[in-house]
């Protein structure tokens, strides 16, 4: 069980009503308690909980507020962001005397960057609420803490926030002794329930709360409380005596571990505290004098009991946060610890603090030897970081890095798989084999790469007899996996493997093969470790046995094989029993295939003889080319070699500001197979190019003196269109084979086919590596052929069109993705000229996740800028950029025309006329620009240099607010209501997924009726929000719905309406998606029949056409011609309705088809009105709304 | 008029029977409908084992696809507490029609494994069909594979079923094999209670726009008729278990034809999916017409009287008669 799940358990049971929203990596829990809600689970009353989904954390928070208020134990989970969104409630639930625990994964804050990982920095900015603080350490004392503090908070009546740390314990798998209904039931103080029942608001005994009060008043009432807090810390500590009396389990609100003579003491809460005891534990052992103090109730803070804690020999103390606050005197457990301290009178201490782990930051035994050893110093070091390297202002504690406090009986395991390859899958498996068939303690903690598609995981195993608390990563491993044998070339694996370990490979290889193959670096790992050596060509038995690319069942009967950890028999035969248990609902063919994969394997599993010489000259290659840049070959290069971990403080940029045109460098090589063109059946129709999710296939038109050095294998043919026939072009289609993710997306929408051989088409997927070297060659070369002057490019036709440069590409989104190819579009429409808002998301993720983006840059250095603000505020971020830059365009026009005299009235003239409508005339106002920066250089005054710091905004800017459906249906929506509203030229771009995506696929209420999601795991019963008809009631707004799959001319229409419309602009466009459960290689035919269906509706809402007498609405899709239901048992996450709840999704999906029929019927009426005829003001006035609260 | 007959036992108002088609069958107020309008019995849509199989492997893959690959999203689904992949939608139906109706309901099965065959057939029994049909579809393409061993298979597969349930067992079946009277003696033998003719195979079209092979539905013609009415006026006296004609019948005389040629039961379904399901009311009242302005009493009386066996020129139903043809033709 994890984090998530052990506090899940326990919320879910000890209230009735619970609010959720999903936020990484709070989200789990939230999703449990609404698939145990869908499952009919009861809590321990003997109900069901509601479960609701909310817009927002703050939409939750304030739910959860009124729930409470109205006298129903109520609980919601979040993290990070979301916490911030519920400070203002939590305010008032804690003013108001409510019992009420939130849970919390902690994670850090957005600063330079966002960051998903843990650290204290949201708890921390919500110390100052009120509200009591439990920080749990372990997944354990997670669960066991949710139950504290939701039966010490009902005594108290102070609300609880219980933390514990993000990822680490949230995610950590962990064999724990989970608390029963009866275990909960005892904790809970009926009478205490009843309480909170009684003070419910009613109108059978009404009261009023939430009063306005005044001066006389309300410093007095703000002290009212007092006594509540007073006390709040014996109620906890005795409800963890209740605790302890009922499982056995003993906390403290400080609980110190270590020498009773201890003289050097660490303080801190959270995972880290496990890491310290056990390195205390190794210390104290070799007679050290060091200790840990664990804290566990944060706030209220008990001054007395944290210093009584403290042992009378202590002589210094380390306080670690795990949080940073820029400007303060110290953090604020260390500023806490010195009050305590100082209010005590304890006295003679010698108090440091520093900063460790921000953002899940290894903290090892290794970190912590060194923050004891600063103790020891004379004059130790405050203020410090560990764990990093601050040669900026030298903040960092030395440590030596092998200090290692590992227990010689566990067993410590790492596996390198691929996400595809469900090498994770198998060891939560192998976790839960041991955990339950065994006495061993077991522990698992997963490692992904922030890429979408070919992610590379690490799963960190560790087993053995006694407790585990090694909340870190293995450094030293017994057992080394390696399930994808491309590994090899990539990273160096072996470096954590101890001398005598094991090492098995996935390798196409035999055992008598494989030592030639391995690069030098691997050998000299295995003759200087003495390692032994085992291969198994997994695809083959995998696929041999019906599992197709999935290595998970095999690979885990090697490692029980081979590892030890279980007698190989007895550990066969619990793989079995455990299949059949996991893969018992999804059918008998599952189980069977899953059981032949075990039987096949052991056969094909062999030992290596291995050299005692190192012979290989393969070195691993460089994680960038050489000629890269400085900044990202030095910074961005050592990322993606996992080697950001030891990169100084002064190698990052100090206001997270990054180069674009960085994933170019990345030559991930993830595709097994690639398009490739066979120019003599092609059409040059442009729609392989223009699908392509990671911009990875281009056409350019060119003059054939560009083909003298072309290499030889280099691809040509006579261009086909008349504009470019007529001038002697000559055209090729090109794939980047190094970028392509093989996601075969431009196969399936290839219309042309080969006349003599059907199956094949005008592209045809290929395998990569004996085509990669020719290719990489051939791609530099395409390059680097001059593009065609967009001046002449058509941008109305997709032929044409595709000839412009995308200004995003090789993106790390899923395979197949359905959202990049409508950001790749506009790129190359408008991105020599775009700035972007986006909203957190999956577009933010694969948009600016480091080390790389896909954002680009032209010839000429131009590109899109990019910028990710929130998740909930883009809208508005984006109207800032709009605000912002048009002042700065009037700005500019005052200073031009009071420059007018020195610049000269043509010039002036031209540039403040200038008609930017198109390609040349944005060409044109750029030469002026030039021009007047020229004629500027030689004016000597305070005007032209101003004038010279906003003269490029005189050049048109498109503004872009990208995201999802979840920001823009949901936590954005407020935000985005009045952006539409505000008449601004934005352009705002929804990739419209249905669901939260990058979260994992929570409904929306964009999700549409029917759509088995999570926080709708039953099916969602209500239908999808109507965005576009809402946006459209404005009247001066531009609204298209588009589906790319479906009518890509519709698309690329309405983008240029779009952009061209001087006001707000709202562009719907569907998205296909992994979350859909669908095959992302012909995912555009689900975009046709979506359309086909009705199910998504294709149209342009243009406010001009009503100034111009025409009806503004255009319904570009036909009549329906299939039914709805067709569409939906095309996708899963409709068809699993069928088959988890076949009578509930017959009556979902009857209505569905009504839905669209009755939408369809609407928008046929609404596109067919009669226009009044009437012109209206040319420009709707652009109001500056006043919003005051 | 007496339009009762008697099929695997079962002795049915007509023999106007609905054959085994989604369409006709899947919903029970269809079923309801086809006994108002005074079919015989049912023979519901057929449950695929395949289908079985691999809606259960998509739905594990596609509950699979992108999990543990990214922090943020280590799933895309929630999970059900179970999953209907099994038989039970079917064996629910079979159990609601018989709720719903009195008329035979006759399940029907198209197994891929050995171990498929006997299993559902045996869960079909439990869940209350009256018989159950094999729909035996199998179209072997593998080149090194005999004709023998592929009927060795049918014969097997009936021998399986029939040793594991009581309820009758019809066999529906191609009429590819090489010698089809053959076939049909091997399988009475291995204990079909009834064989019903033939089995139309969905046969894929090319699309000429689109360069791309399609599978098309298309729905019989009454021409079709002619070759199961041959092999069942052949088989007609020969074999003990029952016929049943399926292919081309669209109207009443269709369904004379079929019986005089010696079925026990006609199937209708191209005619119901044209016409609609009320249209089995016109050819009965239609056959019962005709048979009284011909002097029948029964169906029992007409049955076989035109077979290989009863007719006046048996040899009509083999290749003589097409020898004959050819030398009674006259070029214009």
């Amino acid at each position: 069980m994890d984090g998530n799940e052990a506090v899940g358990h326990v919320a879910y049971r000890t209230n009735e009503v619970i609010a959720i929203y999903p936020i990484t990596p709070s989200s789990p829990m939230g999703e449990w308690a609404d698939e145990w809600a869908a499952h009919g689970i009861p809590n321990i009353w003997g109900t069901v909980p509601s479960v609701v989904e909310m817009q927002s954390e703050g939409g939750a928070a304030g739910a959860v507020h009124g729930a409470l208020q109205t006298g129903s134990l109520t609980t919601t989970f979040t993290a990070s962001q979301g916490l911030l969104l519920m400070i203002p409630n939590m305010y008032k639930i804690a003013g108001e005397l409510t019992p009420a625990v939130f849970h919390i994964a902690a994670r850090s804050l957005a600063a330079q960057g966002l960051s998903i990982f843990g650290d204290h920095a949201d708890v921390m900015a919500a110390r100052q609420t009120g509200w009591a603080m439990l920080a749990s350490n372990s997944v354990q004392e997670a669960m066991d803490f949710a139950l504290i503090a939701q039966a010490a908070t009902l005594e108290a009546r102070v609300p609880y926030l219980h933390f514990f740390d993000g990822f680490r314990t949230s995610h950590e798998v962990s064999k724990i002794e989970v608390l029963t209904d009866d275990d909960m039931r005892a904790m809970t103080d009926e009478t205490l329930v009843l309480a909170h029942r009684a003070r419910g608001l009613s109108p059978d005994h009404p009261v009023l709360r939430g009063t306005a009060q005044n001066p006389d008043v309300y410093f007095q009432a703000r002290e009212t409380v007092n006594p509540f807090y007073a006390v709040c810390p014996d109620i906890t500590q005795k409800a963890m005596d209740k605790f302890a009396k009922l499982v056995g389990r003993a906390y403290h609100l400080f609980d110190y571990h270590g020498a009773p003579n201890a003289e050097r003491v660490i303080v801190l809460m959270g995972s880290g505290c496990e890491a310290v005891e056990e390195t205390v534990d190794s210390l104290t052992k070799h007679g050290e004098k060091v200790g840990v103090l664990k804290v566990r109730l944060y706030r209220p803070f008990d001054v007395a009991r944290f210093v009584a804690a403290l042992p009378s020999s202590v002589k210094s103390i380390a306080v670690l946060d795990r949080t940073k606050e820029p400007g303060c005197p110290g953090e604020p457990l260390y500023l806490d610890s010195i009050v305590a301290l100082h209010e005590t009178g304890r006295t003679g201490i010698n108090v440091v603090g520093g900063r460790y782990g921000l953002s899940s930051k290894e903290f090892t035994p290794a970190m912590i030897k060194g923050v004891f050893d600063n103790l020891a110093a004379a004059k130790p070091k405050n203020h410090f970081t560990v764990g990093i390297v601050d040669d900026v202002t030298n903040t960092s504690l030395d440590y030596d890095p092998s200090f290692s406090t590992e227990n010689p009986k566990t067993v410590r395991a790492l596996f390198y798989g691929l996400g595809a390859d469900g090498t994770v899958g198998a060891n939560k498996n192998s976790i839960k084999i041991i955990g339950e068939d065994t006495d061993n303690y077991a522990q698992g903690y997963f490692v992904y790469d922030s890429k979408k598609s070919g992610s590379t995981t690490v799963s960190h195993l560790r087993f053995g007899p006694e407790p585990i608390r090694s909340t870190y990563l293995v450094t030293e491993a017994n057992f080394v996996a390696c399930h994808q044998p491309v590994f090899l070339e990539r990273y160096d694996i072996l470096k954590e493997a101890i001398p005598g370990g094991t090492f098995l490979l996935n390798t196409p290889y035999g055992p008598d093969e494989i030592w030639g193959k391995l690069p030098r670096v691997y050998q000299e790992h295995i003759v200087s470790k003495k390692l032994k050596v085992h291969v198994i060509d997994a695809v083959k038995v995998a696929h041999d046995s019906g599992m197709g690319g999935r290595i998970n069942t095999v690979m885990q009967v090697c490692f029980f094989a081979i590892s030890g950890v279980l007698p190989r028999q007895e550990a066969i035969e619990a793989i079995k029993k455990s299949i059949k248990k996991t893969y018992g609902k999804k059918g008998d063919e599952i189980v069977q295939m899953n059981l032949t994969a075990v039987d096949n394997t052991l056969a094909h599993l062999h030992e290596v003889k291995t050299s005692a010489r190192v012979e290989s000259r393969v070195e691993l290659p460089l994680p960038v080319a050489k000629e890269a840049p400085d900044f990202v070959r030095d910074v961005l290069g050592e990322i993606m070699a996992g080697r950001g971990d030891l990169l100084p403080v002064s190698k990052m940029p100090c206001d997270g500001t990054f180069p674009t045109a960085t994933t170019r460098w990345e030559k991930r090589n993830i595709a097994l197979e690639i398009p490739v063109w066979d120019f003599a059946i092609c059409i040059q129709c442009g729609k392989c190019a223009m699908v392509c999710p990671h911009g990875v296939i281009r056409a350019k038109a060119y003059e054939s003196k560009a083909l003298a050095s072309a290499p030889s294998t280099f691809k040509s043919t006579d261009a086909k269109d008349r504009d470019w026939k007529e001038l002697g072009l000559k055209y090729t289609i090109q794939v980047a084979p190094e970028d392509c993710t093989g996601c075969a997306l431009c196969v399936d929408v290839c219309p042309a086919r080969n006349k003599s051989e059907t199956r094949l088409k005008a592209i045809n997927m290929g395998s990569q590596p004996p085509l990669r070297e020719a290719e990489v060659k051939n791609w530099d070369f395409f390059l680097g052929i001059p593009e065609l002057d967009r001046r002449k490019i058509k941008v109305g036709s997709i032929p044409q069109q595709q000839l412009q440069r995308p200004l995003f590409e090789f993106s790390g989104a899923c395979a197949g993705c359905g959202e990049t190819p409508y950001l790749k579009l506009v790129s190359q429409l408008f991105g020599d000229r775009m700035v972007v808002a986006n909203a957190t998301g999956c577009t933010s993720i694969y948009g600016g996740n480091l080390p790389t983006t896909p954002w680009a840059v032209n010839a000429d250095g131009r590109g899109p800028a990019w910028c990710n603000s929130l998740f909930e505020d883009n809208a508005e971020f984006g109207l800032g950029f709009r605000v912002s830059i048009d002042k700065q365009k009037e700005f500019a026009g005052e200073l031009l025309k009071k420059l007018a005299p020195q610049i000269g009235d043509t010039l002036t003239e031209a540039i403040l006329k200038a008609d930017q409508k198109d390609e040349a005339g944005i060409f044109d106002q750029r030469e002026r620009i030039a021009a007047l920066k020229a004629k500027l250089a030689g004016v000597n005054s305070l005007e032209s240099r101003a004038l010279l710091t906003v003269a490029d905004m005189l050049v048109k800017k498109s503004v872009w607010i990208v995201g999802g459906d979840g920001w823009a249906y949901d936590i954005g929506y407020g935000g985005l209501d009045h952006v539409l509203a505000s008449g601004r030229n934005v352009n705002i771009l929804v990739l419209d997924t249905e669901v939260y995506s990058n979260t994992g696929g929570q409904c929306s209420k964009s999700t549409p009726r029917g759509a088995v999601a999570k926080f709708a795991a039953g099916g969602k019963s209500s239908a999808k929000k109507d965005l576009g008809l809402i946006a459209m009631t404005y009247g001066n707004v531009y609204v298209a719905s588009v589906a790319m799959g479906a009518r890509d001319e519709q698309t690329l229409r309405a983008l240029l309406e779009a952009e061209s419309y001087d006001g707000p602009s709202l562009i719907i466009a569907y998205s296909h998606c992994i979350a859909h459960g669908i095959n992302m290689t012909t995912a555009m035919q689900n975009q046709k029949a979506a359309v086909n269906s009705g199910q998504w509706l294709l149209y342009r809402y243009d406010p001009r056409r009503e100034l111009a007498g025409e009806i503004p609405l255009q319904l570009d899709s036909r009549a329906p011609k299939q039914k709805v239901e067709e569409y939906l048992l095309m996708e899963n996450r409709f068809k699993m309705l069928t088959k988890s709840d076949p009578a509930r999704a017959k009556d979902l999906f009857r209505r569905a088809q009504l839905d669209a029929e009755r939408r369809f019927k609407f928008y046929e009426h609404l596109s067919a009105r009669p226009s009044n005829g009437q012109k209206e003001p040319a420009k709707p006035p652009q109001a500056a709304t006043a919003v005051t609260s | 008029m007496d339009l009762r007959t008697t099929y695997m036992g079962m002795t049915l108002r007509n023999p106007l029977v609905v054959s085994a088609c989604g369409p006709l069958s899947e919903d029970i107020g269809n079923i309801k409908r086809a006994e108002d309008a005074g079919a015989g019995a049912v023979v519901l849509y057929s449950l695929f084992e395949e289908q079985l199989h691999l809606e259960s492997r998509e739905l594990d893959h596609y509950l699979t696809q992108g999990t543990d690959s990214f922090a943020e999203a280590l799933s895309y689904f929630p999970e059900p507490e179970q999953f209907h992949l099994g038989p039970e939608g079917y064996l629910n139906h079979i159990h609601s029609a018989k709720q719903a109706v009195g008329i035979p309901i006759i399940a029907s099965l198209n197994g891929t494994t050995a171990g498929g065959w006997t299993k559902f057939a045996k869960q079909i029994e439990q869940a209350g069909a009256d018989a159950l049909e094999l729909n035996i579809y199998y179209i072997p393409t593998d080149t090194k594979l005999s004709g023998a061993e592929v009927e060795q298979t049918y014969v097997d597969i009936v021998k399986a079923v029939k040793g594991v349930v009581a309820i009758p067992v019809a066999v529906k079946l191609s009429p590819f094999f090489n010698n089809m009277a053959n076939m049909a003696k091997r399988l009475d033998d291995a204990g079909a209670d009834a064989l019903v003719l033939f089995n139309r195979f969905y046969q894929p079209d090319i699309d000429l726009e689109e360069l791309a092979v399609q599978p098309s539905v298309i729905l019989s013609t009454p021409q079709a008729l002619r070759l199961p009415m041959r092999w069942i006026a052949i088989l007609f006296g020969r074999i003990d278990a029952d016929l049943a004609a399926t292919s081309g019948i669209h109207h009443a005389p269709d369904a004379l034809k079929m019986l005089m040629a010696g079925a026990d039961v006609t199937m209708l379904c191209s005619t119901l999916l044209a016409r609609g399901i009320d249209y089995i009311r016109t050819i009965e009242t239609e056959m019962s017409h005709w048979m009284e302005e011909h002097w029948y009493e029964s169906v029992h009386q007409l049955k076989g009287s035109l077979s290989q066996m009863r007719c006046p020129d048996p040899s009509t139903f083999e290749r003589a008669q097409y020898m004959r043809a050819l030398t009674t033709y006259k070029p214009a």
